[in-house]
């Protein structure tokens, strides 16, 4: 690894760690008194939330399609995470590796779905492929609301509650930064380039389906693996909750955020999260208010607020005001 | 006893796709104009079947017929459509797909929450729009307002079909997914011709809600999403852009939860009706109907 | 026709080749040999199916009737990147660039096919990323190098100039490491001096990366200048092929193509 590069990420991941230990010292601290709890929720929200939404801007920025059912990925890392930790019998496992266990079973049971639904599906493009996606959601949201293991269109409860604002924020930055390579990676480079033109990609040798494939079954595991935080931050469920309505409310935050920037999804995400509860007292006009918005948004910056601005800690650091990502420097640079 | 439960499957089934077909007729007028999914499509509905809630009793009060209320309905509908067109979705026009996409979401989530904060959030009851007869056929309860359902949703294809095959402004439409630039060359005002196919699609969406209303008298704020999404699969599955197309797959789609409810499965109709959908567009990408065009290299 | 070549086995190698649409047929009876480090021209008027050979020869259309063959492998029924892992690239009529992309990037995503380090090394960036990422960086420059971009490379493919832009897709097309490099109408919409440029750099990409050259033009005079062996088509049938010099001659060329009296013009 080139020593410059050490560095970089080395300066990140320092900001990354003051983020948490000011996070944790605000908790710790007690200043917020019997909010305390409260606000911790609603930033694990915001931690699976940057997960969904990083993970479809994937898709979406990188890649240049859209999915209009990445909850029904989330719903099966939930349900099957929460399958998973309600069998396990409550033996003398650490919390936290049970925890794991149910983040990694809810990842690869996502992944497993979006290798089943990605080889049909991606065979379309555009509105096509968008329309697909939510009629996989939809089918996934049936099944589950007929199966039995799952509740049975019931509310599933009683999950174990495992997801604490501490873990799922290592969690999450994880995840984040495991995406940020991806894209900065050769595969990250062929599916750019498949988005930009997927006739010259396959000119150039480039397997067009396998990549895409590849990363919609990427960013599945990775809905999966918020999906698992999720059941286990709720510990109720119903399948109702992944609806086509939850699906675009994370298609909005991508494009707000701004497709192609996961500085932008990072910080979209985790504003949107607080959103609503900082607006509790005017709820009846939330929603609206957000509507006008996401126009307003569209129609004066198209590309999202962040457009494909990255943000570096390290960057900061050297040349004054410029452009950052959570974990990890640029690397093609 | 099993063939007048298939009839009476056979007409619920019609009437629902017919609702359906008049929907997505509506979206496939957009879509083929100008390629874009106007998600608040379905809300349009909900504008309208508001609309009849207020507009049905003071008909009937007035002692004229309650269908009447419809042309309400279509002003208002006619009037939302357009606003919507001109005020949201033009400016993102050249602003790519994703972005007429998610300014249409928007626009949805929009309209659902003005009526919530309009009309609250608890259901309105329509009054009775039409008071026509039953008859009783085979065993099968066949009520004539579902005929009418029917025969309006035909009428409506047929009518819009000659429109747009015959007409100047009809052509002009036809026209403009074409080549946009070469549409303004030879003098078509691309603007107008997509306001005006606003206009009409709310106005089909005016008398969808009143046939709506009819079978189901209820108003709720989220009537229309689900709904609209249902219409919005029957338009992808005929072949969307195409009129005929609409209606084919909405009569197909409802036939198809009607008779999965029935006979299949009651649980498992929406996810039958997906499925189906995803099967067409994987063997027929463009729809049943629809015309496989690959591009050029 | 070299001496040597005529003993060799051709590397591109197209044996009546045909494809129809409905009941169009587009080409009919192609036949082609081309040899190792030579330059062939296929020309013809406007809709004589020239890229129609083009698309058949890298796996967009099949094919419906006829094979042809890569250094003696069959190629019919392979996908387009397929065809490209065997050996043939090319370039498009209107320039196809990841435009969003850099230049050295449009080049990189070319080579992806040789590429080795997995995902598990890209995601927590083992040695054989870093590695394996210098290597093609260096690559990718000496091909921009060798098409004259060598100061462009981290500029948008979108912002280069036109002349640019098709160097560009050339140099991407030489990054997928083939044999037999297609290229499609290369100076349409050039300038003289763009032109020049373009006819330096086809030819020391020949003499440098010993590689075989099919290049589409209608502009007969840029043709005349660099190939070797010319075919023409004309309503997708072949109707001569020689040097040059012989094509220059053929009557049946100067109707079809060159001569443009009025007979001709009523025909189209």
């Amino acid at each position: 690894m080139p020593r410059e590069k050490k560095k970089s990420y080395f300066i990140n991941f320092v900001g990354v760690l003051a983020v948490f230990l000011l996070l944790a010292a605000l908790f710790e601290s007690n200043i917020l008194g019997s909010r305390t709890n409260y606000v911790k929720g609603i930033c694990t929200t915001a931690c699976y939330t940057i997960i969904m939404v990083a993970s479809l801007n994937l898709l979406t920025g990188f890649m240049g399609e859209f999915s209009l059912g990445h909850a029904g990925f989330m719903s099966v890392g939930a349900y099957a995470s929460a399958i998973f930790t309600g069998f396990l019998p409550e033996t003398g496992i650490p919390d936290f590796l049970v925890f794991l266990m149910a983040l990694i079973i809810g990842g690869i049971a996502a992944a497993v779905a979006g290798v089943l639904v990605g080889i049909p599906a991606l065979r379309l493009r555009g509105d096509y492929l968008c329309i697909v996606t939510v009629a996989f959601a939809e089918i996934i949201r049936v099944a589950f609301c007929n199966f039995d293991i799952t509740g049975g269109g019931r509310t599933l409860s009683g999950i174990r509650s495992l997801s604490n604002f501490y873990w799922c924020f290592w969690v999450m930055v994880v995840c984040v930064a495991l995406m940020y390579m991806y894209v900065r990676s050769r595969f990250g480079r062929t599916v750019t380039a498949i988005r930009e033109d997927y006739i010259a990609a396959s000119a150039s040798g480039i397997n067009v389906t396998y990549y895409k494939v590849l990363t919609f079954t990427f960013s599945a595991f990775f809905a999966g693996v918020a999906g698992a935080i999720y059941a286990h931050y709720m510990t109720a469920m119903i399948p109702t909750n992944f609806s086509f309505m939850y699906s675009s409310e994370f298609l909005t935050e991508v494009i707000i955020g701004g497709t192609g920037s996961l500085t932008g999804s990072v910080i979209g995400a985790a504003f949107l999260s607080a959103l609503p509860e900082l607006m509790r007292q005017f709820s009846t006009y939330r929603m609206l208010m957000y509507s006008v918005v996401l126009i307003l948004v569209m129609i004066f910056r198209p590309g999202g607020i962040f457009g494909t601005w990255e943000f570096s800690l390290a960057r900061l650091l050297k040349k004054g005001p410029q452009k950052k990502k959570r974990t990890g420097g640029v690397v093609h640079e | 006893m099993a063939l007048s439960l298939f009839l009476q499957s056979l007409v619920n089934g019609l009437n629902q796709g017919a609702i359906y077909a008049l929907i997505a007729l509506g979206y496939t007028m957009v879509y083929g104009i100008i390629r874009m999914i106007n998600f608040a499509h379905g809300d349009f509905i909900m504008v309208g079947s508001y609309t009849l809630f207020y507009t049905v009793p003071l008909m009937i009060n007035a002692g004229m017929p309650a269908f009447l209320a419809v042309f309400a309905a279509i002003a208002v509908c006619v009037a939302v459509g357009v606003a919507v067109e001109v005020i949201a979705y033009r400016p993102v026009r050249n602003a790519g797909s994703m972005s007429a996409l998610i300014t249409a979401l928007a626009m949805s989530v929009f309209l659902e929450n003005l009526a919530m904060v309009l009309f609250g959030a608890s259901p309105k009851s329509i009054a009775t729009i039409f008071t026509l007869p039953t008859f009783q056929f085979l065993g099968a309860t066949l009520q004539l307002k579902y005929l009418l359902t029917l025969g309006i949703g035909i009428a409506m294809m047929i009518a819009l079909q000659l429109f747009v095959k015959k007409t100047r402004l009809g052509k002009a439409m036809r026209a403009v997914p074409q080549d946009k630039e070469a549409s303004v060359l030879v003098g078509i005002h691309v603007n107008k011709i997509i306001t005006i196919t606003f206009a009409i699609g709310s106005g089909l969406a005016a008398v969808a809600a009143l046939m709506y209303c009819a079978t189901y008298p209820r108003a709720t704020m989220d009537m229309g999403s689900m709904m609209g999404l249902k219409a919005f699969i029957a338009a992808v599955l005929g072949g969307i852009g195409i009129i005929p197309g609409a209606m084919l797959g909405g009569l197909v789609v409802g036939l198809i939860e009607i008779f999965v409810k029935v006979y299949i499965a009651p649980g498992w109709y929406e996810a039958i009706t997906y499925g189906i959908l995803i099967v067409v567009l994987l063997v027929k990408p463009a729809g049943i109907l629809g015309k496989n065009v690959g591009e050029k290299v | 026709m070299s001496k040597t070549a005529e003993t060799a086995m051709p590397i591109l190698e197209a044996k009546s080749l045909g494809i129809q649409f409905g009941g169009l047929k587009a080409v009919q009876d192609f036949n082609m040999a081309i040899y190792r480090g030579e330059l062939v021209g296929l020309i013809g008027p406007n809709g004589a199916g020239k890229t129609t050979v083009f698309n058949m020869l890298t796996g967009v259309y099949q094919p419906t009737e006829g094979s042809f063959f890569l250094d003696g492998e069959k190629m019919n029924g392979k996908k387009p990147h397929q065809v490209v892992e065997a050996g043939i690239a090319r370039t498009f009529q209107n320039i196809r660039l990841f435009k969003k992309l850099t230049a050295a990037e449009n080049v990189k995503a070319a080579m992806n096919m040789h590429m080795k380090y997995g995902l598990f090394s890209a995601l927590f960036r083992r040695k054989g990323y870093w590695e394996e990422e210098k290597e093609i960086q260096g690559k990718a420059l000496e091909l921009l190098e060798l098409v004259r971009l060598g100061d462009k490379a981290d500029v948008t493919a979108e912002n280069l100039p036109y002349g640019q832009q098709r160097r560009l897709e050339i140099a991407r097309a030489l990054a997928t490491g083939m044999k037999v490099l297609l290229l499609d109408e290369p100076a349409a919409g050039m300038n003289p001096t763009e032109t020049a440029q373009l006819l330096d750099i086809i030819r020391l990409i020949r003499e440098k990366l010993n590689i075989s050259v099919l290049l589409i033009e209608h502009d007969m005079s840029l043709v005349m200048k660099i190939c070797e062996r010319i075919q023409v088509i004309d309503y997708g049938v072949t109707i001569a092929s020689g040097t040059p010099e012989e094509i220059a001659d053929n009557p049946r060329v100067i109707e079809a193509y060159l001569g443009k009296d009025e007979e001709e013009e009523d025909a189209c």
